[in-house]
């Protein structure tokens, strides 16, 4: 039974890492950028839903809703200023970027909220703490179903926005050839700020959850990073279903590893990330160029 | 040196210009690919653009579309200036851009391509958009191929698919990179109609094509290059058989 509720909570530790992934992954596709801020802007958002519970006295999730827009604007300055510049430098130069600016955040997030830890989850209610309880074993906890229904429903809307939309047609385009689709009229710059944007309003959703669900401080973004980052290769580059399907599996790797032992937990979830890259999906990673 | 009159000196009556590169010059470090290119396209004007290889047609085509930023010289389109203008500002006002090898959007289905010239670069709403969708894809052979995805075509197919993206960006002035290479005669027969199709509904068209045969079944003008310079520029009869073409061009293919 220990087993049972091992990968039940994997599961939904699971959402909650995919909810990281994906704009880690939307980002890479569209762009080829591994935005090493990630995490870090993930964690900045979840300073300012914090800052806006703590003002104005709002829920949480009540204060996503004056955070989210602020986020999507962060994130489309952050590219018409910042990224825009570093995408002409080749390959090389945006991954310095992103790298300077998880400094900054992290430092300014340190200089202006101090090195304590804080967690979200009292101020979104006591049924964050809730859970039903199936058996004496097994639960399910009302936070978890949350953020994996969350989880799903943001991958979701990215895939319908990417294969229905003429915005997303128009991102797959500019993924597979910039050049080209400028030939045909399409604004690269525009598509990739719009790209950030949703990318970090996706990031400030997953900082909100990861607040709710435990604990946070300045320098939590690149623990956060590297989860993502090990949800989308282990999903496979460029497929959202499979950013999912990574998350969960790291997700229940890591709380299977706990349950052997503690001291397993991330290393479980390090181990699987490994297995993965040295597995066929890992050859493919060099060659593999579809857009998201 | 050419006893061919130039363009704009033709004699007749010519429509307005729409498209015209002033002095063109582009190089590459060392390279001097197009020395003072004087090139216009009229209203509606078929225009072939011939020479051996390396004599800076495609370099021509790339600083037109505004893929490549021209050395020196300017480039007007309905006398505005757009030298320094983006390519997909350039299309969006009405320069289409085709190339030799089809660069579909692979991950998407032949209607999915043409859907994005047609909504970006011809700037149409959801309807509209669909609606020339359906006209360019009749036009151009692909109406019954809309749902297959575009990497899982033909040549032949390709080709049109590539041909199909640029019309639907709505362009006033298609520009087309020997679209025809690759092609058995059949074939290129086809996209020749296709073309003349495109032409005779109004929309300039300059094309760069070794196969002059093809190409002469459609441009009221023929224009030679050679070593990055204009050196014949009139009624595709007068140019092929003027003496410098044929040195530089026809004689030497031919050797």
């Amino acid at each position: 039974m220990t087993w049972i509720n091992a990968v039940v909570q994997g599961l939904f530790l699971g959402g909650l890492y995919a909810l990281f992934a994906c704009g880690l992954s939307l980002i890479f596709g569209v762009m080829r950028i591994i935005n090493l801020a990630h995490g870090d802007l993930a964690v900045a958002g979840a300073f300012l839903i914090w800052t806006i519970n703590s003002q104005f006295g709002l829920n949480p999730f009540v204060a996503l809703l004056p955070a989210l827009p602020i986020m999507l604007v962060v994130g489309y300055v952050l590219h018409r200023t910042v990224l825009a510049r570093s995408l002409r430098g080749g390959a090389l130069i945006p991954l310095l970027t992103t790298f300077g600016l998880s400094i900054v955040i992290q430092n300014a997030l340190l200089q202006g909220y101090s090195p304590d830890v804080r967690s979200l989850g009292a101020a979104a209610g006591d049924w964050t703490t809730g859970s039903w309880r199936l058996t004496d074993q097994l639960s399910v906890p009302y936070i978890g179903v949350c953020t994996l229904a969350v989880a799903c429903l943001v991958l979701g809307g990215l895939q319908l926005l990417l294969r229905r939309t003429a915005f997303g047609r128009e991102m797959r385009a500019t993924a597979q050839d910039a050049d080209t689709a400028a030939l045909v009229g399409i604004p690269a710059a525009s598509i990739y700020a719009r790209a950030t944007a949703i990318a970090v309003g996706t990031a400030t959703l997953a900082g909100a959850f990861l607040a709710v669900h435990s604990t946070f401080d300045a320098s939590s973004g690149p623990t956060q990073l590297i989860f993502a980052f090990e949800a989308v290769i282990i999903g496979g580059i460029g497929s959202l279903w499979g950013t999912l399907a990574g998350g969960v599996v790291l997700g229940v790797a890591q709380t299977v590893g706990a349950a052997i032992d503690p001291q397993y937990s991330i290393l479980a979830g390090h181990l699987v990330f490994l297995i993965v890259l040295a597995g066929p999906r890992g050859r493919s990673l060099i060659t593999r160029s579809a857009p998201a | 040196m050419s006893t061919v009159p130039t363009g704009t000196a033709a004699g007749t009556v010519r429509a307005p210009t729409v498209l015209a590169g002033r002095g063109l010059s582009k190089r590459f470090g060392d390279l001097q690919v197009l020395t003072e290119v004087d090139f216009s396209v009229g209203a509606g004007e078929a225009v072939g653009i011939v020479g051996p290889n390396g004599a800076g047609k495609t370099t021509l085509l790339n600083v037109l579309s505004g893929s490549q930023r021209p050395s020196a010289g300017r480039i007007e389109f309905n006398d505005q200036d757009i030298t320094g203008l983006r390519p997909e500002l350039r299309c969006r006002r009405g320069i289409g851009r085709a190339f030799q090898v089809p660069k579909p959007f692979t991950g998407m289905t032949v209607l999915e391509n043409v859907l994005v010239g047609a909504s970006y670069g011809a700037g149409l709403g959801r309807q509209a958009a669909y609606r020339r969708c359906v006209e360019v894809l009749e036009t151009c052979g692909l109406a019954g191929l809309a749902n297959r995805r575009a990497d899982s075509l033909g040549l032949l197919h390709r080709k049109r698919l590539e041909l199909a993206r640029s019309l639907a960006t709505a362009p006033q002035v298609l520009l087309l990179d020997e679209i025809g290479g690759g092609l058995t005669d059949a074939e290129a027969d086809e996209l020749v109609a296709t073309i003349k199709l495109v032409s005779e509904q109004g929309t300039s068209i300059v094309w760069i094509e070794h196969i002059v045969h093809v190409l002469i079944q459609v441009v009221d003008r023929l224009v030679c290059m050679d070593a990055g310079r204009v050196i014949a520029d009139g009624p595709p009869g007068t140019v092929l058989s003027d003496a410098v073409v044929v040195d530089a061009y026809l004689g030497r293919a031919g050797s």
